[in-house]
Parts: C-alpha cells; structure tokens; sequence
C-alpha cells in the first residue's frame, strides 16, 4: 500500500548513516512487531490505524463460550509495504486469547516459547554455513497494552511484562484514550510510571537525540520521551468535522481526531516507531539477542531441542565456541588448541 | 396486598368498587362511597414514618466507575472510597466484602441506603471461583433474616439486610461478555436480582453501543441468564409490556460523573474532554437516566418485592427442607414420607 508511513525527513544524514541507509533501502527493512493485551483494547484497530491497512480482512471475534474453551494463541500477518523507494517487510504478531481465561495464571508461556524460538531459530541460521539469506523473525518491539479504565497496573501486566522485559522491546501503549479526560490520563500515565519504577520493569528507552542532529529533531526526541507511556486512539473511519474530513470516532458529544495531538498520542506512536525502528532492531540483537545467545551457549549442550542440530565434525565447527558441555575434557581441550 | 383483604368483590368500574352491602340509608343513590380509598394516604404516611431500606451490591472489575456512578446516583458520596479518608486505590490480594450505610432523606421520605462494594473481585491473575466470597454473603444475608424469622419472640420489623438489587459492571470492550462475566452472572442470577450495566459506555459510539448489547443480551440468553427484570416474575400484562421495553433495552450503558460543568448556561453533571462534554442526564449521550429511573423511580419497590418474596422463599424452601431431611434422618423416616412446604 501507498500509504504514507515516513513522513518524517531529515534535512541532512551525517554521511555514514547515509551509506548505511542507501545499502538498507536496497535490501529492504524487516521489521517483527508483537501487540499483546486483553481483548477489546482496541489493538487490531490501532495497527490497522498505525500501518493504514487492513491486516485482519477476515476476522472473526469468539463469543464468551469459545472464549472459555481457548488458550493463547500466536498469529503471525506479514505484509509488504512500499514507500519512496523503501520496501518494509512488517510482520505483525498477534496474541489473541491473552487475559480472556478466568484463571490467567501462564497464560503467556506461549507467547515466551514464541519468542525464544525466533532467537533460537536465527542462532542457528547465524551458526550455519549459508548465512548469506539469514532471515530476521525475531520480535523487534512488543506493544503492550494498558487498559486505560483502571488505576494503573494490573498484577497480569506486571507479571508479563517482567517476563518478558529481557527478551524484547517493551513499549506500553494506554489503549483506548478517548475513555480518559486529560487530567485522567495524566495521573495514569504517572501512575503507571511510578508501578513500572516500583517493579523494576525495563520498559523500551528512547535514545538521546545525538548532538549532531538539529534542533527540530531533538525537541522532537524530548516531546516524545516526555509522553512515554503513549495514550492512544485508532480508527480507520473517516469523519467530517469541522468541514473536513479526519480519522476519528464519532459520539454525541464531539469527535476524537485519531492524528490531533490534543486529543491522544497517536502521531507520537506512529513518529516513535518510525524513526526508531533501526534501533528497535538494533537492541534486539546487541541486548536481547546477545543476551539469550550467551544464555544459550553457557548452558551448553547441543541446539537439538527444536530439531536444529549442528553438525561436530571438527572441520567445520568454527574455534571461537564449542557447543559441547564444557565439562566435556574434549571441547576444553579443543578450545585450547583452538 | 393489604388492599385485598378489605375488597369484598371484584371491582365492577375502574374507578370505585360497589359493595355488595344492604344501603346503608334508603335515600342514598346506587352508589356509595365509603372512603376505602383513604388507606393509601395511610400508607403513604406510615412508609413516610418508618422509612425504608435499600441495599445495592456493586460488582466489577477495579476502575470501572462503580463508586463514581454510586454516587451520581443518589447525588450524594454515599461510596465507600469517598467516606474513608485513605483513598485506598491497591487492588486488594483476596475478594473483600464491604458494606457502608447512609440515611438519605427526600422531601420527607428516609431511606436507608446500603451500598455494598466487592473489591477484589476479578482483579487477580487468576479469577477461579471468585464469586463464592459474593454468594456466600448474599447467602448469609438471607440466613441472617430466616433466623429472625422462625424465632419464637420476633422483632416487630426484622433489619433487612438482604441484597435487593446487584449492579454487575462489564467493561465496555464492545466485543462481547468475557468468561468471567458468564460464570458470575449465571450463577448470581439465581440467588439475586442482577442489573448488568456497560460501564464507562463514553468509550463506544451509538453504533458500537448497540451491537455490543445485541451480543450480550444474546449470550445471556444462550447462557440462560436471567437478569432483571425476569420474564417468568412479570405479574401481569401491563407489568409484561413495561419490562419488555426493559429488556429490549439492557444492559444500559452508563457514564458517571460527580462533577458539574456549565453547558449551555445550565450546572450539568459530566466528563469535559477536548473534544466535547459528555452530560450524564442526557439520554442522547448514555443511559445512566434510565439506570436511574429503574433503580430508583419506578421499580424499586418490586426490586425489593422480588427479593423477599422469590429469592429469599427459594432459600428458605431449600433450608428447612435441608433442616427437615437432617431430621428425618435421624429418626429413621424414610424422605419420601416428607410433606412438601407449600410455597
């Protein structure tokens, strides 16, 4: 789709980030985005909103009684976007079933499952012969949502979110903002600030504009920082208010424009995860990437678990690392002579 | 019921009963007024003298507005969290049962109002059985008056403790009920009268609105849910239309405030945003009127009449039949040999 996703330009790229630029415009983006959160918060509306099309042409909402039968489930939708040249490859991870279940109690074991399998999957495409086509599933950023009717956190968010703060990028998003009047979402969004502090919940931190950038850049880094967590609206409705038309939700008593920054932090969103997208990706690999790798590895043992098993002969085992268990005298002994 | 007893036959005009007495003059025409009539003003100002009670049970997830519509309801901070001093906003670890009272008094008329506020509920990771703790106290409520009742030396009014009326808040996700909302309600519905509201209903449009209600009057019905006001309670024809229009209606879909604004040059009661003010009274913005009118102006008194004379007979029923089967037991007679208490 056309739609117009970058609409942020820089005036001028320092020029080694041009070049790192033109070569990732060839090759194209690849970008995994998990959205989690009970149902009825409005995400399926709010990525259609975010990515201006329709990822769930088909869908089809469960009753109560199916409700009470499921688990969680993972649905992954990709789609291709097209934009001045960019190809992004978006892969939207869905979580549906998440906090339905009366008893929530590992309700999200198949969401970490999901997300350890990505890692596991690209260590063993990193430790291949052929690394030349390594595809990237890994889950860059996790939306979570916050439902914006109660006083703050609820005891499921913070257990998820704990869960799964070193193995992702978690961005809380407050859903359904139009619920809250301005001093309302305010006080949550100290609230749920002050929870996150408390539990010691290492949510997605915006990099410090560089000093090279310009000002307009950097007003717009600290604008953004200083509205963390973002309250949001979506829709995909158009609306006519004020003799034009707008995103927006109609009620009685006024519309809410999805993209008037008076009225809710959509723009901030969509701006965030645009121009950070790199570093969304960045961190994935250099924490939490990392992170499990040596995890991994230190562990020991062979990548068997998923059927992944590499081969040992000796001619073709890199002498940086040995996957055999260090207590093994051989692996020792071949890491010395490396 | 009262009313009954003195009507010696059936009214022959709608507007006064002829009775079957010899005239009491020979002079006096066809019809006779002896003033019968006069014993509703006696009522009305007996009802006036002792005052009433009236107790609501509020049911709802933390944050769904429960002690703000409370107090939008009786105009007054009759909610738990505005009597106690510390605001105590912590989601508590366990389902905690609290009850606060207040006389409220309106031109004349008292009424002692009991709010009952069930924090915890639904709020924990993991929801099981989260609705014992609620049946259980309504329960006790009932056992509390059945005590009173078959003592030998019984008070002159017996304090009624009993939970007339539960609000059960879902929140508005516009989808359909959560299992959560299923297991309550089908259970409760059978001990209490249950009134399901869509709370915080300013986060759906008009459109939204209705079909979420279609799909949750749907699945009560597929769930066999029975809220009020029940089918199988309506009295007569005329009690059948009025509580159809009900039905067609809920769950009402409530906002509240306890807050006023100036709009159009008058002090209203509402939420102001950027993008508009919603007024609670206005019924082209939420339904609270009609929750209001309901709870309050027109069926307050069958809420109460339904919950003495249905729900808490049930429980007697099954209580002394309970009491009766323990004793037949032990004397060795056979059940099948038990009388069935007329009901």
């Amino acid at each position: 789709s056309s739609a117009s996703l970058l609409f942020l330009s820089r005036a001028s790229l320092p020029t080694q980030r041009h070049q790192v630029h033109r070569k990732s415009v060839k090759k194209g983006f690849e970008f995994t985005l998990m959205v989690v959160g009970e149902s009825g918060l409005g995400k399926s509306t709010l990525i259609n909103s975010l990515f201006l099309t329709d990822l769930y042409p088909e869908r089809v909402i469960p009753g109560a009684a199916e409700k009470i039968e499921r688990t969680v489930q993972i649905e992954a939708s990709t789609v291709e976007i097209e934009e001045r040249g960019v190809k992004l490859r978006l892969t939207v991870v869905d979580t549906p079933g998440y906090g339905d279940a009366i008893n929530s109690q590992d309700c999200f074991s198949t969401i970490i499952s999901y997300i350890d399998d990505q890692f596991e999957r690209y260590l063993h495409d990193e430790s291949g012969l052929n690394r030349r086509h390594i595809v990237d599933n890994r889950v860059h950023c996790c939306f979570y949502f916050i439902s914006p009717l109660g006083h703050g956190l609820k005891p499921l968010d913070v257990q998820f979110m704990k869960a799964i703060h070193n193995k992702v990028n978690v961005v809380p998003v407050i859903a359904k903002a139009d619920t809250l009047t301005l001093r309302e979402r305010e006080r949550l969004k100290r609230r749920i600030l002050d929870e996150i502090d408390e539990h010691g919940i290492k949510i997605y931190h915006l990099p410090d504009a560089e000093s090279d950038e310009d000002e307009d850049f950097k007003e717009q880094t600290r604008i953004l920082k200083a509205s963390i967590p973002f309250a949001v609206v979506g829709s995909n409705q158009q609306i006519e208010a004020k003799g034009k038309k707008v995103r927006g939700r109609l009620y009685p008593w006024g519309v809410v424009e999805v993209e008037n920054p008076e009225h809710n932090d959509f723009l901030k969103l969509r701006t965030m995860l645009i121009t950070h997208m790199q570093d969304l990706q960045e961190v994935t690999q250099d924490l939490h990437y990392e992170n499990f790798r040596s995890d991994r590895l230190k562990r020991g043992g062979r990548l068997s678990s998923h059927g992944y098993v590499l081969p040992l002969s000796p001619a073709y085992v890199p002498v940086c690392f040995q996957l055999l268990p260090l207590t093994d005298s051989r692996a020792q002994a071949v890491h010395l002579d490396g | 019921l009262l009313l009954t007893r003195l009507l010696v036959s059936p009214l022959s005009s709608p507007e006064r009963s002829v009775i079957n007495f010899p005239p009491f003059c020979v002079d006096s025409g066809p019809e006779v007024y002896v003033g019968i009539d006069a014993i509703l003003e006696q009522m009305r100002r007996k009802a006036m003298k002792q005052g009433f009670e009236l107790n609501i049970m509020v049911v709802g997830q933390s944050g769904l507005g429960k002690s703000t519509l409370m107090n939008t309801l009786f105009k007054s901070k009759v909610s738990r969290k505005s009597v106690l001093a510390t605001s105590q906003e912590k989601i508590p670890k366990t389902i905690e049962i609290k009850s606060i009272s207040h006389d409220i008094e309106e031109k004349g008329v008292r009424m002692k109002l009991t709010v009952i506020d069930t924090p915890g509920f639904g709020d924990q990771i993991n929801n099981e059985n989260c609705w014992q703790p609620i049946m259980k106290f309504i329960n006790d409520q009932y056992e509390a008056y059945l005590q009173e009742e078959i003592n030998i030396n019984r008070k002159k009014r017996i304090p009624d403790s009993r939970v007339h009326c539960c609000i059960y808040f879902i929140p508005p996700t516009g989808h359909c009920l959560r299992p959560l909302d299923v297991e309550f309600m089908k259970r409760l519905s059978k001990v209490v009268n249950i009134v399901p509201v869509i709370a915080k209903a300013d986060t759906l449009t008009l459109e939204e609105r209705d079909f979420f209600k279609k799909k949750i009057r749907e699945e009560l019905r597929s769930n066999g849910i029975d809220v009020y006001p029940q089918k199988e309670f309506d009295e007569d024809a005329e009690d059948r239309m009025i509580n159809e229009k009900i039905r067609e209606m809920i769950p009402f879909a409530v906002v509240g405030s306890d807050q006023e604004y100036q709009v159009n040059g008058r002090r209203l009661l509402g939420r102001k945003t950027k993008w508009g003010t919603i007024e609670v009274e206005n019924i082209a913005h939420c339904e609270f009127a009609y929750l209001r009118d309901l709870l309050i102006r027109t069926h307050m008194q069958n809420i109460k009449d339904i919950t003495s004379s249905i729900h808490y007979e049930m429980y007697r029923v099954r209580r002394l039949n309970e009491s009766n089967t323990a004793v037949t037991q032990a004397n060795g007679i056979p059940e099948h040999h038990l009388s069935a208490h007329e009901m």
